[in-house]
């Protein structure tokens, strides 16, 4: 067992400090692995090569690049809105890896309320975007905001409906307690895997990544910032670092969605039960499991070993990776949906998917 | 067990605890003035628009000290990603020109402001006279989500369905509205 007690001044800190390394780390591996070697492996050529061994320092030649560029502020502008936007959506990411846990100890906040607060917070990117469209006194910019306004809304609806299944089945808004239901769970009996959601929700998972994918404005939902029509859409008059504050937001939520989608579908920092059995001294301690079981209480409560503080990480980094790989993969493949296609997809394809997912799930919530 | 109710546990029930508490409220009920007096001043539609939304956020920010954790992410929720960005995307759409604009005033904006000091002034003065030295019992503990749902859905699970009956009614009359054949 590991356990220490810290000072609150010595713990913010180290928060501090770990909320940057979980922002940038994971952004910064998924750029160089799949935006730079997988694309260029998928299109039949070698990709950056000079910076360090295999040009894994090009990122950092990259950041290098953009931190000396001029910073430009358009003459007409609203400047200190203009300057600001960046720093909003950059909020939005790191309020959003708030509440992701990588083990049972190791989660900035513990809210009651995690899942939703995730939700709710990943909407003020959109405040930003808008902004930034706004202040930047340029019609692509506008144009870019307003198209990007009306996907997010659009998109945000089948994301927490997609997300309210798993949270009828886990019986709890808490992100440890939907790990916890997805270790301590069964399959008709079998609890040699656990009951991970991605089989139970399968439905809402395929919505969620979807949704997210149009959340993140990646192709095939990237109407925003459409190249061939809107320039950059609305980042078409940012330069130099606020243009690197606005890809960083990109990737890293991209990242931290990834992490979500990991604890709500995959089963979180946890490791299947059978693999915990096999290594003594890991198998938690489970209370209030029958009545989780049949639904009369909440989630079961288990504690874990302190020991998963250290594994949780990494095995939330391999499921991040994973479920990343799916985001580039499509991000690379697909063609760009007409604006008005993305509108119908969402309010009549992935909206009416996502309600009768949630009718089915409580129908057999209450059945079994 | 939530960070707030942790606080609440260790802290809220001192001294020093209700300072820090205090200290909290102070702050953000100050952002939350002064950017309200900005909202109804400034001379620019979506610099007003910004100044909302800071005001709601403070407001969130007030539920979060009050331990109302759920209240506080409904508020992010409902009126930051929702409200807020519809009202932007709208006045963007409509008028969103940068820099001053002149017509953004009215000739009865001296009796708005009395109405609003009057309204502050009766409303406070009525607070204070009935709950002025009122104590919360010390073992008083934020309620929990669970507290809330539960409480939503057998005390008050008619009014609940009503309303959402209500909302449902609201939703169709707003289609039939918008509707132009």
């Amino acid at each position: 067992m590991i356990a220490a007690e810290f000072p609150y001044w010595a713990t913010s800190i180290f928060k501090l400090g770990m909320a940057l390394a979980v922002v940038l780390a994971p952004a910064g591996l998924t750029v160089y692995l799949y935006l730079f070697k997988m694309v260029s492996f998928m299109q039949s050529r070698l990709g950056p090569m000079e910076a360090g061994p295999y040009g894994s320092m090009q990122l950092l030649a990259e950041v290098g690049k953009w931190a000396q560029k001029e910073d430009i502020v358009p003459e007409r502008s609203d400047e200190f809105v203009y300057k600001a936007a960046p720093y909003v959506v950059l909020l939005s990411t790191f309020l959003l890896a708030l509440v992701v846990p990588f083990g049972p100890g190791a989660q900035f906040v513990d809210f009651d309320t995690g899942i939703f607060f995730a939700l709710a917070v990943s909407s003020v990117s959109v405040v930003g975007i808008l902004m930034a469209g706004w202040a930047s006194a340029s019609k692509y910019s506008l144009m870019g905001g307003l198209r990007a306004a009306g996907q997010l809304i659009a998109y945000e609806l089948p994301l927490v409906l997609a997300v309210v299944g798993v949270v009828i089945q886990a019986g709890s808004l808490n992100m440890q307690d939907i790990v916890t239901a997805q270790t301590t769970g069964e399959i008709f009996g079998w609890g040699a895997i656990g009951n991970p959601f991605i089989i139970t929700q399968f439905v809402g998972f395929i919505i969620f990544l979807i949704a997210v994918q149009a959340e993140l404005t990646q192709t095939p939902f990237d109407m925003p910032i459409a190249e061939s029509e809107l320039v950059s859409g609305y980042m078409t008059e940012y330069s130099g670092f606020r243009f690197l504050l606005f890809f960083i937001g990109e990737f890293a939520t991209a990242n931290i969605f990834a992490f979500l989608a990991s604890v709500l579908f995959l089963g979180g920092w946890s490791v299947p039960p059978f693999v915990m059995d096999a290594i003594p001294g890991l198998a938690p301690e489970v209370t209030g499991l029958a009545g989780a079981l049949n639904g009369t209480t909440g989630a079961a409560t288990a504690s874990f070993s302190s020991w998963f503080n250290l594994l949780g990480p990494i095995v939330m980094a391999t499921k991040m990776l994973a479920l990343t790989f799916i985001v580039y993969w499509v991000r690379f493949t697909f063609p760009r949906f007409r604006e008005d296609q993305l509108q119908r997809f969402a309010w009549k394809v992935l909206i009416p998917l996502a309600l009768i997912n949630i009718t089915v799930t409580g129908v057999l919530k209450v059945v079994f | 067990m939530s960070v707030l109710a942790v606080i609440a546990q260790e802290s809220a029930l001192s001294d020093q605890g209700a300072w820090i508490a205090n200290i909290f409220f102070y702050a953000i009920a100050a952002v939350a003035i002064m950017a309200a007096l900005k909202m109804v001043t400034t001379q620019n539609v979506v610099h007003a628009a910004l100044y909302l939304l800071v005001v709601l956020t403070a407001v969130a920010a007030t539920y979060i000290v009050l331990g109302a954790e759920f209240a506080a992410v409904t508020q992010a929720l409902v009126y930051l990603g929702a409200v807020m960005v519809l009202l932007l995307f709208g006045v963007m759409l409509t008028r969103a020109k940068i820099g001053i604009e002149t017509d953004l005033d009215h000739e009865q904006k001296w009796m708005g402001a009395l109405v609003a000091v009057v309204t502050g002034a009766v409303m406070g003065y009525s607070l204070w006279e009935a709950f002025g030295d009122v104590k919360l019992p010390a073992d008083q503990m934020p309620q929990t989500t669970q507290q809330v749902s539960d409480s939503i859905f057998s005390t008050y699970i008619v009014p609940f369905e009503a309303l959402s009956v209500l909302l449902l009614a609201a939703l169709i009359g707003a289609v039939v509205v918008a509707r132009r054949d």
